[in-house]
């Protein structure tokens, strides 16, 4: 029974690819956020794949940096969105519509 | 010998399954959290695919690194949301009405063209035998296409010895620059998480609505002074008995 690094990169599309649906179906914004991180942790999957593919750690290392970035753009993110919940009383993405003409 | 190839066929087999069955979960709470009206459940199972992934980072050899989204996503990332949901109260009055029409139609089908095109593209050199890295090493090696080389001389000493070298040596600008960014992350939270500034919040004042100016009546200086002094005699007393 092999399992080629290319299943691990296929599922990690897969993943990718949802959580890009995801981002442009829902109308919800802490929803579509979450959509961002499950697009973030595939990308990471692949990095460490090709991590063990190439039989180095630097593909790992980056995987740790992406991590501690996404740690840090929640923290902001979640912030915003309480923001714009205190702004307009709800956090569907349709009703941030200030600058449609 | 016989053994060891054993072993190796062993572990081949169980790096299989554990894939199929990791995969489908992740796969499968992925596509739940996408579907799920509830944002609550849909938090639910972002937890459960950070943990697949965790499985999944295990299998690879990036042991640090499954640690580290468990204590990370699992545990930091996703109780915030949590937190958030919670705070906002908002839970499934979400509207499924598409303001552009046809919307949902073309998401699906673009996420499936990046499917195909970034699946295909990155994966189908690394699907031959030599990609497999569970297979025994004399096989890859034989056989044609790009071959696994694998973790275990890079894991010799260990995967978090391996991984703090790099980033003390090689990575030590970027890690630094990383820990200015969560300061910054910090900082911007706090001021974005702030009240606006209203004295109305901070002094209670009374019936009128305004807050009293400060006066100081006849003689309070020196009461107060006698009293600041017998507090700091009190304190002085306490520190010699201690």
């Amino acid at each position: 029974m092999i399992v080629p690094i290319g299943w691990y990169l296929i599922l990690a599309a897969a993943l990718f690819s949802i959580g890009l649906v995801g981002v442009l179906v829902r109308r919800n914004i802490i929803i579509m956020f979450m959509c961002i991180e499950l697009m973030l942790n595939s990308v990471n999957l692949t990095l460490v794949a090709f991590s063990r593919m190439h039989g180095n750690l630097d593909g790992q290392v980056l995987s740790f940096f992406v991590i501690v970035v996404a740690a840090a753009e929640v923290t902001v993110g979640l912030a915003l969105i309480v923001n714009l919940f205190k702004l307009r009383g709800t956090t569907d993405a349709d009703s941030v519509d200030a600058l449609r003409a | 010998m016989a053994v060891v190839a054993q072993a190796e066929a062993a572990a081949g087999a169980g790096e299989f399954w554990v894939f199929i069955l990791i995969g489908a979960l992740a796969l499968g709470s992925a596509l739940a959290m996408v579907l799920m009206r509830n944002s609550v459940h849909a938090a639910l199972m972002l937890v459960i695919n950070f943990f697949a992934i965790a499985v999944l980072y295990a299998v690879l050899e990036a042991q640090f690194l499954a640690v580290v989204q468990i204590i990370v996503y699992a545990g930091a990332i996703v109780v915030l949301f949590l937190f958030v949901l919670m705070l906002l109260g908002v839970g499934g009055q979400e509207r499924f009405t598409e303001r552009i029409r046809g919307q949902k139609t073309a998401a699906v089908l673009l996420g499936l063209a990046v499917f195909v095109l970034i699946g295909g593209a990155a994966a189908s050199p690394f699907l031959g035998e030599g990609a497999a890295c569970n297979v025994p090493a004399e096989i890859r090696a034989a056989a044609a296409g790009e071959t696994c080389v694998g973790l275990t001389e890079a894991n010799a000493e260990g995967n978090v010895r391996g991984l703090g070298f790099l980033l003390f040596t090689d990575y030590v600008w970027p890690f630094e620059v990383m820990s200015v960014l969560l300061v910054i992350a910090a900082l911007g939270a706090m001021v974005l998480g702030k009240r606006e500034e209203d004295p109305a919040d901070l002094v209670d004042q009374g019936e009128s609505g305004v807050p009293a100016p400060f006066e100081p009546d006849e003689g309070s200086g020196d009461g107060s002074s006698t009293a600041g002094g017998a507090r700091r005699a009190d304190t002085d007393a306490e520190e010699g008995r201690s």
